[in-house]
């Protein structure tokens, strides 16, 4: 299986302050990895090396050519980031997931607005394809962004928290999306929620300040403990997750 | 004869100035209104107030140094929130009143008397030019030019700056530009409505223009013509009133708004008559 990138001795730092040490990662196609770690320790920087916005101080991250070439890095940032205000369509929100191969100059071809179309019934948003975005309650701005993050077809996806959508009765249908994508594309889910993500991820890489990949998704209080990675475990009640394994 | 001849141009001059005043602010005021700018611009064009000062204290074109003063202060804005960590609204308070206070001393320093100054502060069609109105009907071929040819771009980036940047690495050089059209479009507006005025041609289009609609491209559309109504009719008024043009305009816009806010709280009201009865 082909990696989509690697990551060598990769070190990255805001300022002085270094907030990856010496990392050694790779992601494949057909991945489904959950990023997990305390707050601070470095999974959003992780996104932002992978997503060319923040330089490596040192090491390097290499890509598949493939993937470097057509721009195939799909991207669902945490929901903060959009003005939740602004005068723009959902169909537009979708299409703005195109603007990575176009140029400053862009023109919505009419394929593009059919790839919109098809895009926004699969997420189940037809009805919703002409509303502004402060009309959608949470789970539905969820995917939208989703919507822009696989309209350009992907071979990564990177999710940050998207837990944070507090819509709770959509979160099944969400994870449930996810699986079906992860047939064709491979996934990097970060988040801190490990209850939740544990049922549905591959295997997980544990951050903070260094990276430790574990190629399973059961995740242990020792595996955290070993891995220096302090994270309480929260089990929920309702939400299908998978029950840890007994350890002393 | 002459007298007729001088009512003839300024008629059109009126009519020309009203319908580029209109285009510039409708296009330059939605991205504002929609980025939440508007205390940036209301510091923008006071800063601008400096450029006018020292263009009277060296004899130039003080709409020249309003320009410069203008694009200066939307910069330096960006440049002391971004690089220096002073808090944006803050930065603006500070070159707001800056401005003015380069303004106020440099026209203290002009010897002789500045006839024109009170028509810089609060706007007047009587001391427009020809030129004015050049510079403003060019100003509205270049942003009509701008927002139709880079418009998804536009609108991405204002969106969302954070996606933006994971595809483009042209987001600064949009902001920076699209910013510094708009310090012109508000300086080249301040010959019409004044320094004390001018922000609310930005404001009150897009305001109206939002209450029917949320899409982009309509609100622009409805601003331009909200802003031409409201110019033209202010002019008329003042005209016959024998009132200052700008605070007319002003004053004919919001009254504009609160019409319409009426209006559309009236549809809204029906259509949920409407929902109830269907649902009954």
């Amino acid at each position: 299986m082909a990696n989509l990138f690697e990551m060598h001795s990769l070190s990255a730092s805001y300022g002085t302050v270094t907030v990856l040490k010496d990392v050694n990662f790779k992601v494949s196609e057909n991945d489904f990895i959950g990023v997990i770690g305390p707050n601070g320790g470095g999974k959003t920087t992780l996104l932002k090396i992978i997503l060319g916005l923040l330089k490596p101080v040192q090491g390097e991250i290499v890509f598949n050519k493939d993937l470097l070439n057509s721009n195939r890095i799909g991207y669902l940032p945490q929901m903060s980031t959009g003005d939740v205000n602004y005068p723009v369509t959902v169909n537009d929100i979708v299409l703005s997931g195109l603007m990575i191969r176009k140029g400053i100059i862009s023109r919505m071809t009419s394929s593009d607005r059919k790839k919109a179309r098809i895009v926004i019934d699969e997420l189940g948003l037809s009805e919703m394809s002409g509303a502004t975005i402060n009309e959608l309650s949470g789970g539905q701005m969820q995917r939208v962004f989703l919507g822009r993050a696989i309209i350009g077809d992907p071979k990564l996806l990177l999710l940050d928290e998207p837990g944070n959508f507090v819509d709770t009765t959509f979160e099944n249908d969400f994870y449930e999306k996810l699986r079906e994508l992860n047939k064709r594309m491979a996934i990097l889910m970060v988040s801190h929620d490990v209850g939740t993500i544990s049922s549905h991820i591959k295997s997980f890489a544990c951050v903070n300040r260094s990276l430790h990949y574990h190629p399973s998704h059961e995740i242990t209080n020792e595996d955290l403990l070993a891995y220096g990675c302090p994270i309480q475990l929260v089990t929920h009640g309702e939400v299908p997750h998978t029950v840890l394994k007994y350890h002393k | 004869m002459e007298g007729n001849i001088f009512q003839y141009d300024f008629i059109i001059k009126g009519l020309l100035g009203a319908v580029f005043a209109s285009i510039t602010a409708g296009l330059a005021g939605t991205y504002v209104v929609s980025k939440r700018m508007v205390f940036l611009s209301g510091g923008i064009t006071h800063a601008s107030f400096g450029g006018i000062g020292i263009g009277y204290f060296l004899g130039i074109n003080p709409v020249i140094g309003a320009a410069v003063f203008g694009i200066m202060s939307a910069l330096g804005v960006e440049y002391l929130s971004v690089k220096q960590k002073i808090r944006e609204d803050s930065a603006i308070g500070i070159l707001w009143a800056f401005g003015m206070a380069i303004g106020i001393i440099f026209i203290y320093l002009t010897p002789g008397y500045t006839p024109n100054l009170m028509s810089y502060l609060f706007g007047s069609i009587l001391t427009v030019t020809n030129a004015d109105i050049i510079a403003l009907g060019t100003m509205s071929f270049i942003l009509i030019l701008y927002f139709s040819v880079f418009y998804r771009t536009i609108l991405y980036i204002s969106f969302d700056e954070v996606f933006a940047r994971t595809y483009s690495s042209y987001v600064n050089l949009f902001k920076y530009f699209t910013t510094s059209l708009i310090a012109l479009t508000i300086v080249l507006n301040i010959r019409m409505a004044g320094v004390v005025l001018v922000i609310s041609l930005l404001t009150i289009p897009p305001n109206i223009a939002m209450l029917f609609t949320k899409i982009y491209f309509k609100i622009v559309a409805w601003s331009i013509l909200a802003g031409f109504v409201g110019t033209a009719t202010g002019y008329v008024i003042s005209y016959f009133a024998g009132i200052p043009v700008g605070a007319t305009i002003i004053f004919t816009l919001v009254i504009i708004w609160v019409v319409a806010k009426g209006l559309s709280q009236l549809l809204l009201k029906l259509s949920n008559k409407k929902l109830v009865e269907i649902k009954l």
